[in-house]
């Protein structure tokens, strides 16, 4: 948050504070604020765009503690976002549960499944602990697509959630859902990261050794990691069934979990704020992308008939990669410079 | 803060210790005790088994026989945060800090064993898990000060000069409020005026906070001035025990050293 000059702490109390002025706290709700009228000005491209980033930046805020903070690539962040949409989808279609109540047990029910996807960090780590999650993200979804109570090839449909006689059947309503869900998740998961377990989450990727000299429990902290970031996953999984109406296992490929792990890197690995810059940059991106292409077809015809299928992927890769070498840190840390400049103006030294 | 010891505790009890990689015996049938609030210097030329040991007692190395007792515990079935949490805690050789957390953090990171708010209680924040988060600043704080690190408390470690690096790894296993430390080589690869500094912080401790400490150390000037007692290793096994000053005048002690030069000579061609 940006920290006027001449504001020091003086208490931990104060220097712990994430909004640290009154004039932030103005700010901040004064934003929300005009952020939850979306849906009355906002036309319907602009809400469902925002839905499906809200319900993005849930899944890779997961992703951000498992491979950001604990150090644990994972490439099974959609096959888990996958079982937490058909958990949602089995619990309220087959067994008649509320939404309300689906939707929780889809995540923890997600985040028990990720202890098995992060057993094989006790003995394997970085590469072959990644290509263990893709072997875990292709059974995983092999599951979905053959078991009688997924529906089989076809899914399954799902119904919108509702309160009393209220349905939650359009976007514009699901916007009211899905954003105090994601502010809440961005809340918890931000105190998470910078108390205890956050600190022993990066222990862990930082320095295994010192980790368990300072009594951390290497494999503990990497499963509650897992655990945790399919929560993540299943709740975002749940919204986005609730959301599309539908479960359908090609919703959730491996492409979507390499996209995930593509905009940790653009954001910044290791930093919250730098989760929602990845999503929106890659997202917008994409969006922009998409609508360009036809024109692109248009302008250039050696392209082919349909350049939009390889382009957004296309670009993607090249953002990738200028990232990776020029900026490995991510957006974030352009944030933090920016901040931190910020915060001294008006005297710049 | 811990439990004073008085100077006639067994605070550690190694007993015919064996350790072997393959055929290489690391460790040859150790014994030493750490007595009371003793600093015990740990000499002996390289490859004699010093790390080796330090890794045996806080449970890296599994020793092939022998028992480790820690205040009269067996230790050494236990694993390494285990045996972190009974109050044995270490710096290392090559520094090992979290690179990617500040001074602050990283010093906060070791009062893990002495926190408790779990993830649910964490991620609210508000209520229990800020005021453990204060009550443990303060204590890291206290430490910060006494180390001298106040101007780089907020840089993250991985920009620090090496020195102070050292010194912030010390200030981390102090954090953990330990009831042994064990410092493997703290001023190697450290500058005269930082070296004495680390002396200085390191009678601090034994004086102030009454930490046991086995300190493993080339520097024989250094062991004279601050060790209370010496144990000589070389190829793994004890050749000398006693007071700094008569352990350098052990003729095997010389030969260990005498040995090291020739054999330094041979290996490096
Ligand atoms: N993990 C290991 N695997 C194989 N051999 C090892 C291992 N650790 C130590 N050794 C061997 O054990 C012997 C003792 O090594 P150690 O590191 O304990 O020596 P040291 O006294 O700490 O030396 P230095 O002063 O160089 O730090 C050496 O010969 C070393 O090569
Ligand atoms: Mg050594």
């Amino acid at each position: 948050m940006w920290r006027p000059c001449g504001v020091f702490d003086a208490t931990y109390e104060k220097d712990m504070a994430i909004v640290r002025t009154s004039r932030h706290w103005i700010a901040l709700i004064v934003s929300l604020v005009i952020f939850f009228f979306i849906p009355l000005y906002g036309s319907y491209y602009i809400v469902s765009f925002i839905n499906t980033l809200a319900i993005t930046i849930i899944a890779v805020l997961g992703l951000q503690i498992v491979s950001g903070y604990c150090g644990q690539i994972s490439f099974g962040q959609a096959a888990f976002m996958a079982l937490g949409g058909y958990t949602s989808a089995v619990l309220t279609q087959k067994f008649g549960l509320s939404f309300w109540v689906a939707m929780p047990l889809a995540g923890i029910f997600t985040g028990l499944y990720g202890l098995i996807g992060g057993a094989p960090s006790m003995r394997i780590k970085g590469f072959y602990l990644a290509i263990a999650t893709i072997a875990i993200h292709f059974v995983t979804l092999w599951l979905l697509l053959h078991l009688e109570i997924t529906g089989k090839s076809v899914g399954l449909t799902v119904d919108s959630p509702q309160i009393g006689s209220f349905v939650f059947d359009t976007d514009e309503r699901m916007f009211y859902i899905i954003m105090p869900i994601m502010i809440l998740m961005t809340y918890a998961a931000r105190n998470l990261v910078r108390t205890r377990v956050g600190r022993a989450f990066v222990a862990v990727r930082d320095n295994d050794l010192a980790a368990q000299v300072m009594g951390i429990n290497l494999y503990y902290y990497k499963l509650l990691a897992f655990f945790v970031s399919c929560f993540y996953a299943g709740i975002a999984g749940s919204l986005y069934a609730h959301l599309t109406m539908v479960c359908h296992p090609e919703q959730f490929t491996l492409l979507h979990a390499l996209w995930y792990i593509g905009m940790l890197i653009v954001g910044g690995l290791g930093s919250i704020p730098g989760v929602f810059f990845g999503v929106v940059f890659i997202r917008v991106m994409d969006e922009i992308v998409l609508i360009a292409s036809p024109y692109l077809a248009d302008w250039f015809p050696w392209l082919g008939m349909a350049p939009a299928a390889g382009l957004g992927l296309t670009a993607f890769g090249v953002v990738l990669a200028v990232f990776l070498i020029k900026e490995p840190r991510g957006l974030a840390h352009r944030w933090e410079i920016l901040k931190a400049s910020s915060r001294l103006y008006p005297f710049a030294y | 803060m811990n439990t004073s010891n008085s100077a006639a505790d067994k605070i550690l009890e190694v007993k015919s210790l064996n350790l072997s990689f393959g055929g290489l015996k690391a460790l040859d049938d150790l014994d030493f005790q750490v007595m009371g609030r003793e600093l015990l210097a740990i000499i002996g030329p390289n490859g004699a088994g010093k790390t080796s040991l330090l890794n045996c007692i806080n449970g890296f190395y599994r020793p092939q026989s022998g028992t480790i007792q820690f205040h009269g515990k067996a230790i050494h079935p236990l694993q390494p945060h285990t045996i972190a949490k009974l109050g044995v805690s270490r710096t290392f050789q090559n520094i090992e800090l979290y690179t990617g957390l500040n001074v602050l953090e990283n010093l906060m990171a070791a009062r893990h064993i002495h926190m408790k708010r779990g993830a649910f209680l964490g991620s609210i924040f508000f209520g229990p898990a800020r005021r453990e988060e204060i009550r443990h600043r303060e204590v890291v704080e206290d430490i910060i000060d006494f180390l001298e690190l106040e101007p780089v408390r907020k840089q993250v470690v991985g920009t620090l000069s090496y020195g102070v690096r050292k010194r912030v790894e010390l200030g981390r296993a102090l954090a953990m409020d330990p009831r042994l430390l064990l410092l493997d080589e703290p001023m190697a690869g450290m500058n005269l005026e930082e070296k004495e500094d680390m002396a200085r912080f390191i009678l601090d401790v034994a004086e102030l906070r009454k930490i046991p400490m086995i300190i493993v150390e080339h520097d024989m000037d250094v062991i004279m001035d601050i060790a209370d007692r010496a144990v000589v290793l070389d190829f793994g096994s004890k050749i000398a025990e006693g007071s700094p000053a008569e352990v350098v005048e052990n003729s095997r002690v010389i030969q260990a050293y005498l040995g090291e030069e020739d054999e330094f000579e041979t290996s490096s061609q």
